[in-house]
């Protein structure tokens, strides 16, 4: 998802020579003598190479321990009741995983149109020069601090959103939606555009050889051969989108309520994120409410990690077809 | 002729989605430089915070977010090379290569504050760290590293195969062609990779507000096992915590944050276009 951003001309397929030759080198300069130092610098590169699986593996148990206790401490119907009052040790998660999906499913419900038509817009339509600016613009909103925009959501976005619908208050489930969806715009262009690129060049030949317009081609061949890209697009968009925490903390108001009614979208809503962000600071340390906010951390972390996996996975069997890589 | 007026159409209406995307960003920047500006002076930058932060400057705000950074880099950019190297060169596609795959990809995906509550459990109170610039970093380190693998390793394979092949060829060994040869020609990328990942770390708060981060602390930070101010958290405070905070310095502060992130985001990116004109193959 990182690498995404930069391999836009690096596309050459190497993939396939690597392996051979490489052991070969290893097989030549096996059986000198200064090779114990060289040994312990490969093993070391290899160690470090399983890191990655070993902090998963780490985060997820540090949660485990700080969060199982929750389900001794409090009854399920009251862990997933519809009250989040930790004063009173009523700690039901439902508002705040419910704030979360609604946040969540709006701020996707704009960024994928928007963000999906821009990568389509950049990748097969624009002139290069459009390119080199729009590119440059995209990236510098990746890199825009999340409490920077949540600030300007803040000052500026929340009373706006208040004066055009007349609300009581501008920080809504809805400001915070908007914003999560421009924050989700970069994974979402950047993912969406490397799968247009990879539709082989020939599929838009035979299109337009088919007399189809350019417009035709890229609506019903080109961006039907990337649905699995733009799927893993949406998909990791999606995962940006829940987890984040500052910006939405900022704009959407905190309240624990349960946002099922009609106009949910225009009041203040809670999300997971925010309430550990918000609580984690003042509880003391193996109290109930610091156990529940760790089993928060839990159901955010494994949803997310479904997210992904699932993102994952078409990533995976893209590369065993072999085709889009 | 009509199927050519609605290619017109859709053509403009793409054009004009993208100025959606884009001048919002415009206005996030504009605004910010416009208003906060005027605050920015040298004393803000460089004066202890006076009057509960609502005169004087940011300065121990800005030091911390700068050793934060350094920090984070020291942990995360050895092992985050040293598993790009891993990958690239050394992994052959088996099962044990794929789970490391996913598990960056789960890295990349898992939200910056359940990294905090990590740091939390595992630096601050297990390793008895402490609320600590080292909690603080050693957190933000593995929350980068997933950025700096996968940077890293585009860099090392982006180098030719040949390279390689040669460098075995003239009897060099494994190693000796990574470290003498392909390191190098993957330099700038690597560099480019490793900036992403540190500005992602800069600008971040949810990992350091339980691991670092303190509220108002008018001095320098003496040691690593001291807590400090940075950037990001500061302006969350004086925007949400602070009643009666002057606009024009949580502008001020919002726009040094954004100066500093931006400024390694277009090192980056000027970097990596330079490089990749001057690059022979």
């Amino acid at each position: 998802m990182c690498g995404a951003r930069m391999n836009d001309q690096e596309q050459q397929p190497r993939r396939e020579a690597r392996v051979e030759p490489v052991s070969t080198a290893r097989g030549l300069g096996q059986g000198r003598d200064h090779h114990w130092g060289e040994f312990l610098v490969e093993n070391a590169i290899r160690v470090l190479g399983f890191s990655a699986i070993g902090f998963v593996v780490l985060i997820f148990l540090f949660l485990l321990q700080e969060g199982l206790p929750t389900f001794f401490r409090v009854e399920l119907p009251i862990l997933f009741g519809q009250r989040w009052y930790p004063t009173f040790d009523l700690y039901g998660t439902m508002p705040l995983i419910l704030g979360s999906v609604l946040v969540t499913i709006v701020a996707i419900a704009i960024a994928l149109p928007l963000g999906v038509a821009t990568a389509v817009f950049v990748r097969e339509v624009a002139p290069n020069w459009a390119r080199e600016i729009l590119k440059p613009m995209i990236e510098t909103l990746a890199g825009i601090p999340s409490v920077v925009l949540g600030f300007f959501g803040m000052t500026i976005v929340a009373p706006l959103v208040r004066d055009v619908l007349g609300a009581p208050t501008g920080l809504t489930a809805f400001t915070g939606a908007l914003l999560l969806a421009y924050m989700s715009l970069p994974t979402i262009i950047s993912v969406a555009e490397d799968a247009l690129d990879a539709v082989p060049k020939s599929y838009r030949d035979a299109g337009l050889a088919m007399g189809a317009t350019r417009w035709q081609t890229i609506w019903r061949v080109v961006v039907p051969a990337a649905r699995s890209g733009i799927i893993t697009a949406i998909m990791l968009g999606m995962g940006r989108a829940i987890g984040e925490t500052m910006a939405v903390m900022m704009v959407t108001g905190n309240a624990a309520r349960m946002p099922v009614t009609a106009d949910s979208l225009f009041r203040p809503v809670r999300t997971m994120t925010a309430t550990i962000a918000a609580e984690m600071g003042e509880v003391a340390r193996g109290s109930t409410h610091y156990h529940v906010l760790f089993g928060v951390g839990i159901i955010l972390f494994v949803l997310t990690f479904m997210i992904n996996l699932a993102a994952a996975s078409v990533i995976f069997q893209k590369r065993r077809r072999g085709g889009l890589r | 002729m009509r199927q050519r007026i609605m290619q017109r159409v859709g053509f403009a209406l793409l054009a004009l989605t993208s100025l959606i995307v884009v001048v919002p960003i415009l206005l996030v920047v504009g605004i910010i430089v416009a208003r906060g500006l005027n605050a920015v002076s040298w004393e803000f930058l460089t004066a202890m915070p006076r009057e509960g932060m609502r005169a004087g400057g940011i300065l121990p705000a800005i030091v911390g977010t700068i050793l934060l950074t350094l920090g984070t880099a020291l942990a995360a950019i050895p092992v985050g090379v040293a598993g790009a190297i891993y990958l690239s060169e050394y992994a052959s596609d088996n099962i044990f290569t794929r789970s490391i795959r996913l598990a960056i990809i789960n890295l990349a995906g898992i939200p910056s504050v359940v990294y905090g509550l990590f740091g939390l459990g595992l630096f601050v109170i297990f390793l008895r760290f402490g609320t600590s610039i080292l909690a603080g970093s050693l957190t933000l380190a593995i929350m980068t590293l997933p950025i700096i693998v996968s940077t890293t390793e585009e860099a090392l394979r982006s180098v030719p195969m040949e390279f390689r092949t040669v460098s075995a060829s003239l009897g060099g060994t494994r190693w000796q062609g990574i470290w003498k040869i392909i390191l190098p020609q993957a330099f700038p990328g690597i560099v480019t990779g490793v900036l992403l990942g540190l500005l992602r770390a800069a600008g971040e708060t949810a990992p350091i507000l339980f691991t670092v981060a303190t509220f108002f602390l008018p001095r320098l930070p003496q040691s690593v096992f001291d807590q400090t101010m940075a950037l990001p958290y500061h302006l969350f405070v004086i925007s949400t915590q602070v009643p009666g905070m002057p606009m024009e310095i949580q502008y001020g502060t919002a726009l040094v944050l954004l100066v500093l992130v931006l400024s390694l985001n277009l090192v980056a990116t000027l970097l990596r276009s330079y490089f990749r004109r001057r690059r022979q193959w």
